[in-house]
């Protein structure tokens, strides 16, 4: 092999100089997609997903951003993101405040998704779990004032279900009761109408993502009194009769005089 | 005004509107394509609904560009068999008619980058491309490992040519804003750099033209007298080498290089008639090769 000529290894040279920079450029494309992929996956928490969607970061890789199931919303609430939103380049979403889901009970949206973005298992509406509604505001709720507003409980789709109005004393008055709205996580949809209907300039109820919304118990956490109820007693020993082990001549009396000398 | 009188005078006599056949048939595909997806939108007739990446066609015909389902297979997410089926339609389409004919017949970006390579000549701008032609099948590769090592459709964040058609049918400004760059960046930066070097699209599709049935075919060479119009209006020349100049060689001259986009401009602006569409079963010149060059040397 006569490599060694000048010909061929400039040859050979100009091809690996070549493909050294292509490889190269190619790579810091690719390390600058993957910063903005990584910024890319939080999705802003005033930006809610069509219901049915798959977990945000599984339903950055299923849907293929047609918008499908944008043109088949009668209410045109759904939008797909533009580069300078916030939510994933040509992604669906909707703003609760804008304009919320209104529920539909053949679920258009979800029917109209070639992927597996939005989740054909939802077939009941109810069952949706686009976000979840948070009274944020107490200081400006009107309730929290004492006054009857009541307009995300009435607007609600599911009325005493998925935000309730629990009676509370009201301390300022003295006399009435505080009628605080509460959302019960097991039934609400997130679908935002009641942060649409809050009467106030900023809504003190909102839309907001579940893993925002939502505590979450550790795993191996247990109420002492469930616990009690399923077992029919108490699973915690029961306190035996307390012994102070004290040096002779002390004693202890724990409802009167405290520390005491035996009198000699 | 006057360069316009002038190319509309040329010397086989030819009308400007021969010149601009195929020119004329592309851009009205491109724009009959959108035009059909705005329908619904602008006019409440909802023939196609959707946009490239997926559509439903009169409720009943679903598309799926195959690229992108792709990338999310890469990004760990199992398919559905209409989205499959939407693939597998696109994928046979494009190889009967020929990959890249995406990038030339229905691509919008296409648009930009033909006009930038036209004012390029028309203002003499000489500087050359920055990249290698093979820059836009590195970049492929790359769109799969990212959604592969990410596992979201990475590319699509950013993808213009996703992120234009979409923006045209659902008017999102910034597609404006993308195409311009584009535009600028052929124009001036880089020659034919976004879809003759870099788009990995137009990367992918071409993929199809390796089993591609509709080509052009340089069946008429033996009239070629080396003008070299065609090379000077081809977006990817280096298709157009071995058809047309490979008599000697026994060169099929039909173009099979798998980045010719069938755009057509060669057989529009060649005044001898060498190029023709054909397929690429069919071998067959007419009779003896170069007869011209033979006898002008």
């Amino acid at each position: 092999m006569s490599l060694t000529t000048p010909q061929t290894s400039m040859t050979r040279r100009r091809l690996l100089t070549e493909t050294a920079r292509t490889v190269c450029g190619v790579s810091l494309v690719g390390l600058g997609l993957g910063f903005y992929t990584h910024n890319a996956r939080s999705l802003p928490a005033t930006s809610l997903r069509p219901p049915g969607a798959l977990e945000e970061s599984r339903f950055l890789a299923a849907c293929i951003r047609c918008g499908l199931c944008v043109r088949d919303c009668p209410y045109d609430i759904l939008k797909l993101a533009d580069v300078v939103d916030q939510a994933a380049t040509g992604t669906p979403f909707f703003q609760a405040r804008k304009a919320p889901c209104e529920m539909c009970e053949d679920i258009p949206c979800v029917a109209a998704c070639p992927t597996k973005a939005l989740d054909k298992s939802l077939t009941n509406i109810d069952h949706s779990r686009m976000g979840l509604a948070v009274l944020i505001d107490h200081e400006t709720c009107l309730n929290f004032q004492g006054l009857r507003c009541d307009v995300c409980h009435r607007i609600c789709p599911l009325i005493n279900e998925a935000i309730t109005l629990e009676p509370q004393h009201n301390k300022r008055s003295g006399k009435h009761a505080l009628f605080i709205p509460v959302v019960h996580s097991d039934k609400c949809t997130g679908c935002g109408k009641c942060e649409r209907a809050c009467v106030l300039e900023e809504a003190a109820i909102k839309v907001l993502p579940i893993n925002l919304a939502k505590g979450e118990l550790g795993q191996h956490y247990r109420w002492g009194w469930k616990e009690k109820e399923k077992a029919g007693k108490s699973l915690v020993t029961p306190d035996t009769q307390h012994q102070y082990n004290l040096p002779k001549g002390l004693q202890y009396d724990h409802a009167g005089d405290g520390l005491k000398k035996d009198q000699l | 005004m006057i360069t316009l009188l002038k190319s509309t005078v040329t010397t086989s006599g030819r009308s400007r509107l021969q010149r601009h056949k195929w020119l004329l048939i592309r851009r009205l595909t491109q724009l009959s394509i959108f035009t059909l997806f705005l329908l619904g939108p602008l006019a409440d007739i909802w023939i196609i609904k959707g946009n490239l990446s997926a559509s439903l066609t009169l409720e009943l015909l679903p598309l799926t560009d195959p690229y992108i389902l792709v990338q999310s297979l890469f990004a760990g997410q199992t398919l559905t068999a209409v989205a499959i089926s939407g693939a597998l339609i696109i994928s046979i389409f494009y190889i009967l008619v020929g990959g890249r004919v995406y990038c030339s017949w229905v691509c919008p970006i296409n648009i930009a980058t033909d006009c930038a390579s036209w004012l390029r000549k028309k203002l003499l701008i000489k500087s050359n491309s920055l990249f290698p032609r093979n820059t836009r099948y590195w970049l492929l590769g790359l769109t799969f490992l990212m959604a592969l090592f990410t596992g979201t459709l990475s590319w699509e964040l950013i993808n213009p040519v996703s992120l234009v058609q979409r923006g045209i049918i659902y008017g999102l400004w910034t597609s404006a804003f993308i195409m311009l760059a584009i535009f600028l960046f052929d124009l001036l930066i880089s020659r034919d750099a976004w879809c003759g070097h870099i788009c990995p699209v137009g990367a992918f599709y071409s993929l199809f033209a390796r089993f591609g049935i509709l080509r052009v075919s340089a069946y008429n060479r033996n009239q070629c007298d080396d003008c070299m119009d065609c090379f000077v209006i081809c977006p990817e020349e280096q298709v157009i080498k071995p058809a047309l100049l490979g008599a000697e060689k026994n060169i099929s001259p039909v173009i099979l290089g798998i980045n010719c986009t069938n755009c057509g401009r060669c057989i529009d602006v060649c005044d001898k008639n060498v190029f023709k569409f054909s397929n690429r079963f069919t071998h067959t010149t007419t009779s003896n090769d170069f007869p011209n060059r033979g006898s002008s040397q």
